[in-house]
């Protein structure tokens, strides 16, 4: 193990000198964020190689109009929200679901099935799950609103959040940003969309985009096949996690997205509109469908005063760059959706900022 | 967010399990993985099987989340 950690970081090493310019290495996927502190993965690579942090936690993407439906809801006293543990403590304008959870209609599960069971449980009430992740969570949240429509559950809905990361990493490199050299793409998220789905990142945009697990070993190597790549002045598709990820993925799961879900344009944290990268719930499952249901719409919120969020997301910044970090934004207190969840860039910078 | 937990199938009944990952058992299900087969190792997420995994790999994605657990403890303590 030790020796292909040494011959994968010695190759970094030949192709970064070699390169001679600023390498810059973004990933998308919070796990990977965190691996990649955790080890310290940073510290030993060299100078000109830098790794970006991107739009891969869900909880940090998810707009605070997102957040401030999900609030609005949680207000009124004919709903039960039922909500991943991720995302209860995310600030909108007005306080976070924990605030809110005095109220006692807040309720942590641990998968869509179980909020599908609350609403068994009360029949009084709707329950509103709230449904954010991206593709490896979305097919949990299509079975049970299926489910639901087969067992004339009238009383559960879902508010979907639910986002793509291929929109995503396309409009990062729409907006210009020649920033981004290459993508470290996320692991389990290619279990479902399968390694194949990036091709047209590397083929449109001329960028090295290779799969990894999430093992320090798998990151390292991870890296040193894109700078070989870059190196070689070639984009390729690659996935070095072939013990779970294959090329076209989980069918199963993605035909069920088709089914209940279209892609839609929608708000990310920081970046803005991303055109179809929301999975909106299709016309025959509107009555599962939350924001119809109570005629409420994700507004496009104005950003908190002094939150660079949206910046780290989109690599264009580190976060000690932004001047709440550390100071007013701490995990104790998080102003910014990046400092909330632990899979954020902010939170992992704040207990390791001081590794390169 | 989207990390799935490693787990074998101990119990299974149409598309209902059960699952052992590291000596914790609760339901989840198979549905989109209808390949599924008591006795296979799984990778969970959000209470759905997504993927068949091999015994090394599960090993060691259970190893890296002892240490994110771990991680997250120190968050916690840090924080408050």
């Amino acid at each position: 193990m030790l020796d292909r950690i040494n011959k994968a970081q010695h190759d970094i090493n030949v192709a970064c000198e070699t390169l001679g310019r600023q390498i810059n290495i973004m990933e998308v996927c919070g796990t990977h964020t965190v691996s990649i502190f955790r080890n310290g993965i940073r510290s030993i690579l060299p100078k000109n190689l830098k790794l970006l942090s991107g739009p891969g936690c869900p909880v940090c993407v998810t707009d605070q109009g997102y957040i401030d439906a999900v609030l609005q809801l949680a207000d009124r006293d004919d709903c039960i929200i039922a909500t991943y543990g991720d995302m209860i403590r995310v600030p909108g304008k007005e306080g976070s679901l924990e605030t809110k959870q005095a109220k006692a209609n807040v309720k942590v599960v641990l998968s869509s099935e179980d909020a599908l069971e609350l609403a068994k449980d009360n029949s009084a009430q709707t329950v509103v799950f709230v449904a954010v992740g991206f593709e490896t969570t979305a097919p949990a949240t299509a079975v049970v609103v299926k489910e639901a429509a087969n067992g004339a559950v009238d009383n559960f809905c879902i508010l979907s959040g639910h986002k793509l990361v291929v929109p995503a990493m396309r409009a990062l490199l729409s907006e210009k940003n020649d920033k981004i050299n290459a993508f470290l793409c996320p692991g389990h998220v290619s279990a479902i969309i399968g390694y194949g789905a990036f091709a047209e990142i590397v083929e449109e945009f001329d960028r090295p985009c290779v799969v990894a697990g999430f093992e320090p070993v798998q990151i390292i190597e991870g890296l040193c096949e894109i700078c070989r790549q870059l190196l070689a002045d070639k984009a390729e598709l690659k996935s070095m996690y072939s013990a779970v990820v294959t090329e076209k993925g989980n069918i199963a799961a993605q035909k069920i997205i088709d089914e209940c879900f279209e892609p839609v344009d929608g708000y990310w944290r920081g970046v803005g509109k991303i055109p179809k990268s929301t999975l909106k719930l299709k016309d025959k499952y509107s009555q599962f469908d939350a924001f119809e249901r109570f005629g409420i719409s994700e507004e496009p919120s104005e950003e908190i005063k002094g939150c660079r969020c949206g910046e780290v997301l989109c690599g264009l910044i580190e976060p000690p760059e932004c001047g709440l970090f550390g100071k007013s934004c701490t995990p104790l207190e998080p102003i910014g959706p990046c400092m909330v969840s632990s899979e954020g860039a902010c939170a992992a910078w704040f207990k390791y900022g001081r590794e390169k | 967010m989207c990390l799935a937990i490693p787990a074998r199938i101990v119990e299974l009944e149409q598309d209902v399990a059960v699952v052992d990952a590291m000596g914790n058992r609760y339901k989840a299900k198979t549905t989109l993985l209808p390949e599924a087969k008591l006795g296979d190792l799984v990778l969970v997420h959000a209470g759905f099987a997504i993927s068949l995994v091999d015994e090394e790999e599960a090993k060691k994605t259970w190893q890296l989340i002892a240490e994110i657990d771990e991680f997250d403890d120190t968050q916690n303590k840090l924080s408050g």
